[in-house]
């Protein structure tokens, strides 16, 4: 994991080096003088050859969790993100408890009356779900509950209701991916030999529904849920900026308005360590629950201890 | 029909299923009739494709719904007739008085289950007692088969093929079933552990003292397990007898054709003489006799009419028109 | 050797031809797919014969008429400038599918020769190349294409870069998979010992059998390319007003949502009946290629 991470780091860091124009002689106000420009650069060490800047900042990183200054406001963005992150997780959290509570019964309903209306209307709805961008669903959203019918809020944060609308903006399309994933596995789980045998157990349908069919068709989506949240984490950037959510979602979208490169490339990076941090408790949930992988996994530190 | 009728343990009258896949109705079994004694085994001979897994399932009951179904005919078991009775009760017959053992064990065996779970499970299922008993009971019943008790926690993938086979029987035995349906149980096993596994069933069963159907394509295997047997082309029994009459006496091309293709320790052979061409197509089945592409003896007669099975000897019947007796052997007829 | 070169050249031909047949007549028999094929196809005429199809030029302005709620004249509407929403639709519609298709066409084609390389090859190759695959998807879809959109700035052709980018990682993978199923095959011993160069084996055996997972997968990713160069357009990135592509549209009628509803709502309708079509085609290409899994 941390390899990953660090090449990230590495990897959006290089990419923004290469930003094009100057954004400094922007921050500098009406033509300022090339000495004003190189004066302010050689302050932020943004004249230090390249492997220096790199050192410098992965360093920040790793080792003190300091992502530096903004360029436009000279405040720290570390603290900035981690006052925002809650508000941009706590979205992400209930979108990812909404696409798991609503998504994966739909699915199953679906799969177990395949070809019947059930199926096909929720495959239906969930066919525009994952066709919906989810920056228009919002605005659709706000259209209706708060233009016209005034129920809900469109802006801010505060109470619970403002957080109604960008939840179901953002989780739609995952609902419906989890419905269809959800579904399929079943599909494909339920044509297996070993349902075969449970049959001729003498089981009832049900039962082998609950007991053999779900433990397994359900195991290959927790690695979807685990993929999903990333995209959940990269959707909150419109839908914080459509709702006004404070969170690192319109902090990073801010910083792109202004140029403010420290802003972006932080914020990207911390998006995907939180990203990679949750695939990593994913793989180590379906790991735990899997004995297929748990006996790879025990074996392989049994030999560690030998060695 | 051929056995005394308060032995009959199990009588199978003009089976027949269709599956129906892409509007093309394949014609899996077509009349299929036998009887089974309490207590014996009963082999089911033929080519994959020629509807032995489709009889034993129908047996079952647990065929696919979607595309299979049952279309016709009979099948009594201890004097009631399985296909009339409710879904609720086939259910009770499932694994406590009719077991079945599958082909493949890879497969068969839920792989995020312990295995001892998935015995007790149906132990469970069939008798009213706690868990801790029904627990108990799959380990001795492991034990039974060979696996140390203590493995029962363990999980499928910890196993060997041929080990897998084995809880797979100690499922299909765990109650004490009266008849247990074998589909080709050591197909998928290596030699070495087909006889290992062979023997055990043998033995499980004369223990139990379970009727049996041995489902498979390898004579060897039916001419150790079985007393009576069918061979089965095209979704029909094509010679139906003991084994010592079917064995030393074949009279069916096909069967003919079976046994020469078999190589033998005795007689040197240059080559094996294999059945020339192919299985038919299910969907698209020949007229009159199934078998008359691919039989050396076929006349006008066996393309157009409907051959029924004929006896032919004290309980060996033949489904073919052109077998007749002479000197004590059966042959075809110049 | 040419005898050999030119048997060995025809049975995967004559395989491919009719496999296409066998695939395409499924395909007819699945509605939705068929549907999808036909609205896509549709929207593709749409955005060919543009300027037969939009009654108003893009950028015609109507000073007199701006603002308006859809009527006869102007079937959606016009936006703040006056101009007509649903001609700026069929024009947007040139650069918001180009891009979807475009940026797919090129990111798999890479990804292609990346997976092709790491799964024949091995070893180191597959190991730097996997490595970067896993850094480049460590980073969310939508956050690694701002990252370089911010580098390249806005405008068609870097917003096109910048999504062939975002991918490359998808077609990698599969392809690679594919490679490693196949790299054992006999046929490519075969190939191997008649001395068959290695980019000719590469070429002429193993891309074609990783053809159809990477199809589906490519054909579904469109929609989600078209919707992420609408959700750059919409934050600034992208391809910028005055151009109409689908997302700036909608980005330019958020702040007129109370009073103009429609600058908002049609172009984005346009944008999920065209991830719609290219969904229930990509879902129907799937059974298609792969009949086990239908009903």
């Amino acid at each position: 994991m941390i390899p990953v991470i660090l090449g990230v780091t590495i990897l959006v860091f290089t990419i923004l080096y290469f930003i094009p124009g100057d954004p400094i002689r922007l921050l500098l106000g009406a033509e300022p003088t090339p000495a004003q420009v190189e004066a302010k650069r050689d302050a932020m060490g943004l004249n230090d050859p390249y492997l220096v800047r790199l050192g410098r900042y992965v360093e920040g990183i790793v080792f003190h969790f300091d992502f530096g200054k903004s360029w436009v406001y000279n405040t720290p963005v570390t603290s900035e993100l981690l006052q925002r992150f809650p508000r941009t997780l706590t979205i992400a959290v209930i979108c990812m408890l909404m696409q798991i509570v609503i998504g994966t019964p739909l699915g199953i309903i679906a799969a177990v009356n395949r070809n019947g209306w059930g199926d096909r209307l929720s495959m239906f709805i969930a066919m525009f779900g994952i066709s919906m961008p989810n920056f228009w669903l919002a605005l659709m959203l706000i259209l209706f509950f708060s233009v016209k019918l005034g129920w809900l809020p469109p802006f801010g944060i505060g109470g619970l209701k403002y957080y109604i609308l960008p939840c179901i903006a953002n989780a739609f399309p995952g609902i419906a991916t989890q419905a269809r994933q959800t579904r399929s596995s079943l599909l494909e789980v339920i044509r297996s030999d070993y349902i075969t045998t449970a049959r001729a157990k003498g089981m009832s349908e049900f039962r082998i529904l609950m007991r053999h069919a779900l433990p397994n068709a359900l195991l290959p989506v927790i690695t979807i849920i685990g993929n999903g949240m990333g995209m959940l984490l990269a959707g909150t950037v419109v839908i914080e900026m459509i709702f006004g959510i404070p969170g690192v979602g319109w902090y990073l979208v801010g910083g792109i308005g202004n140029r403010d490169i420290n802003v972006v490339q932080s914020s990207v990076i911390f998006l995907a360590i939180a990203f990679t941090l949750i695939m990593l408790l994913v793989d180590l949930a379906y790991a735990f629950i899997d004995p297929r992988v748990k006996a790879r996994f025990a074996g392989q530190n049994r030999r560690k201890q030998h060695a | 029909m051929m056995m005394s009728k308060n032995d009959t343990f199990l009588s199978v009258r003009d089976l027949v299923v269709e599956y129906t896949a892409e509007g093309q109705v394949i014609h899996a079994v077509n009349g299929v009739s036998f009887d089974l004694e309490r207590g014996k085994t009963f082999g089911l001979v033929g080519e994959t494709g020629a509807g032995k897994t489709s009889t034993a399932r129908a047996i079952l009951r647990i065929l696919p719904d979607p595309p299979a179904k049952i279309r016709g005919g009979e099948i009594i078991l201890d004097g009631e007739d399985l296909l009339k009775i409710s879904e609720k009760e086939m259910r009770k017959i499932r694994g406590r008085k009719v077991s079945m053992i599958f082909q493949d064990p890879m497969t068969a065996l839920n792989p995020i289950m312990k295995v001892g779970e998935q015995i007790s499970e149906v132990i469970k299922m069939h008798n009213d007692i706690p868990w801790r008993e029904a627990n108990e009971r799959a380990v001795k019943m492991l034990e039974r088969v060979g696996i140390p008790g203590d493995r029962s926690e363990e999980y499928p993938h910890q196993f060997s093929g041929g080990m897998k086979q084995r809880v797979v029987i100690a499922m299909a035995l765990a109650c004490s079933p009266e008849l247990l349906l074998a589909d080709e149980p050591t197909t998928a096993l290596d030699v070495t552990i087909q006889a290992q596994v062979l023997e055990m069933i043998n033995k499980l069963k004369k223990d139990f003292n379970t009727s049996m159907i041995m489902i498979s394509h390898n004579l060897g295997v039916v001419a150790e397990v079985c007393d009576d047997l069918a061979v089965i082309y095209a979704g029909e029994i094509v010679e139906l007898g003991s084994k010592e009459a079917v064995f030393d006496h074949p009279a069916h091309p096909y069967t003919l054709g079976l046994f020469g293709a078999v190589p033998s320790l005795a007689e040197e052979k240059d080559r094996l003489n294999p059945i020339s061409g192919l299985p038919p197509d299910p969907s698209h089945l020949p007229e009159g006799c199934h078998f008359n592409p691919r039989c050396p003896y076929a006349q006008e007669q066996c393309l157009k009419e409907k051959i029924p099975l004929r006896e032919i000897g004290p309980g060996h019947f033949c489904r073919c028109i052109r077998v007749t007796e002479k000197e004590g052997k059966y042959v075809i007829l110049g | 050797m040419l005898k050999v070169a030119t048997v060995e050249g025809k049975t995967p031909k004559i395989k491919r031809k009719s496999e296409f047949i066998v695939v395409a007549r499924r395909l007819s028999k699945n509605s939705s797919a068929v549907i999808g094929f036909v609205v896509a196809a549709l929207l593709v005429f749409m955005a060919i014969f543009a300027p037969l199809v939009a009654p108003y030029p893009s950028a015609k302005q109507d000073l007199a008429h701006t603002r308006q709620a859809p009527s006869a004249q102007h079937i959606m509407g016009t936006d703040e400038l006056g101009r007509d929403i649903f001609s700026r639709i069929v024009w947007g519609s040139r650069y918001s599918l180009s891009i979807g298709f475009l940026a797919v066409l090129i990111g798999t084609a890479i990804g292609m020769l990346f997976g092709a390389s790491a799964g024949y090859f091995g070893g180191v190759v597959d190991d730097i190349i996997m490595r970067l695959m896993d850094v480049l998807q460590s980073i969310p879809g939508i956050l690694l294409v701002i990252t370089i959109s911010v580098v390249l700035g806005p405008g068609f052709f870097n917003t096109l870069l910048a999504l062939s980018i975002g991918g490359i990682p998808m077609g990698c993978r599969l392809t690679r998979a594919a490679v490693l199923g196949v790299r054992h095959q006999e046929y490519l011993e075969a190939a191997t010992s008649i001395n068959a160069s290695t980019p000719r084996i590469i070429l002429r055996h193993v891309l074609p059998n990783s053809f159809a997972p990477v199809l589906v997968s490519s054909t579904m990713s469109i929609g989600n390319i078209i919707m992420m160069a609408a959700m750059l357009s919409f934050i600034g990135l992208g391809v910028q007003p005055p151009t109409p592509e689908w997302g700036s549209m909608i980005s330019g009628g958020r702040t007129l949502i109370r009073t103009c509803p429609w600058m908002v709502t049609f172009p984005g309708i346009f944008i999920m009946f065209t991830v719609l079509a290219l969904n229930l085609f990509g879902d129907g290409l799937r059974d298609a290629l792969d009949p086990k899994l239908k009903k």
